[in-house]
């Protein structure tokens, strides 16, 4: 992160520009919804666009792109405990409780 | 007591203190957040239907819109601090707070038109986990607002005694309220839009 004012200075600019990217990121993502892609094509280019402008904030208004080791450390940890987070829903999918694994063998109505 | 690394980096961590403890905070912020998201798609993908067009789409645009601003307004307070000047920090980050509030009272005409006609919480699953999330999210915009108001009142005596550490403060509460937008950032889609 820059402390000194020199370099704080030359960020200034960088901290607009990122702004208004934001504010044009935001314009795109309601304009992408007004032409009813189907459903999974929108949430793809929804989800994208959003984590292109969550990047953007993480890495030059929260000072990401040039952070200390112990930073980064703690967020790669954090991002571990968040994609298997994310991944709980997939086990509910896999869930087989209270559904038979085998269907009863249907007895022949030869004997 | 003079309390050590506020300041000055640890040097085992290289960090000061402060900073360490609100990216922690924030990773456990994450996760609470996280639960919600993990929530909604398990909700989302067991319904057997999903209402589209029960909220209003332009006023959480605009929403959007306010909440990036503050976040240009609230860097902009802490480059002010860095560059050493005080009366533009004061005017960016007061701009930080009326935009927060702007933001607040935006989301009480929206929750004001759901419960005037009956469509509160318990109306339906949606509803139930749109009143969670963005209540949650409001309750950081409210807690966000009230460091501020400390340090644009009360708190702001720091910067003559100790400016090095009144700075690192802002910083601390910038990079609070610039997660509290990135939350946001993906709220808006995936309740809005999707």
């Amino acid at each position: 992160m820059h402390t000194d004012p020199a370099a704080v200075r030359k960020s200034v600019r960088l901290y607009v520009t990122i702004g208004v990217s934001l504010l044009v990121f935001t314009a795109i993502t309601v304009m992408a919804n007004r032409l009813h892609f189907v459903v999974p094509i929108a949430i793809t280019v929804a989800i994208i666009i959003a984590c292109i402008k969550g990047s953007m904030v993480a890495s030059v208004f929260m000072h990401l792109s040039h952070e200390k080791k112990w930073i980064y450390g703690a967020l790669l940890l954090t991002i571990v405990f968040f994609i298997f987070l994310m991944c709980i829903p997939l086990f509910t999918i896999m869930d087989t409780i209270g559904t038979p694994v085998r269907a009863t063998p249907i007895e022949h109505a030869g004997h | 007591m003079n309390i050590p690394y506020t300041v000055e980096e640890r040097p085992d961590t290289g960090l000061a203190n402060g900073k360490l403890g609100i990216w922690l905070f924030l990773a456990s912020e994450v996760m609470l957040f996280g639960a919600l998201f993990s929530t909604y798609i398990i909700l989302r993908v067991g319904a057997t239907e999903w209402p589209h067009g029960e909220l209003n789409i332009p006023l959480g645009a605009i929403n959007t819109v306010i909440l990036i601003s503050s976040s240009v307004t609230m860097v902009m307070a802490w480059a002010s601090l860095k560059m050493n000047e005080w009366g533009k920090h004061r005017l960016y980050l007061l701009a930080t707070f009326v935009l927060a509030a702007v933001f607040l009272v935006n989301k009480y005409f929206e929750y004001s038109a759901h419960f005037a006609t009956g469509e509160g919480p318990w109306h339906s699953t949606f509803l139930a986990i749109y009143f969670t999330m963005t209540g949650l999210h409001g309750l950081h915009i409210l807690g966000g607002m009230i460091v501020m108001a400390y340090f644009l009142g009360p708190g702001a005596k720091l910067w003559k005694t100790n400016p090095d550490q009144f700075a690192n403060r802002i910083e601390y509460t910038g990079l609070y309220w610039h997660f509290v937008d990135l939350v946001w950032i993906f709220l808006f889609p995936v309740l809005y839009l999707l």
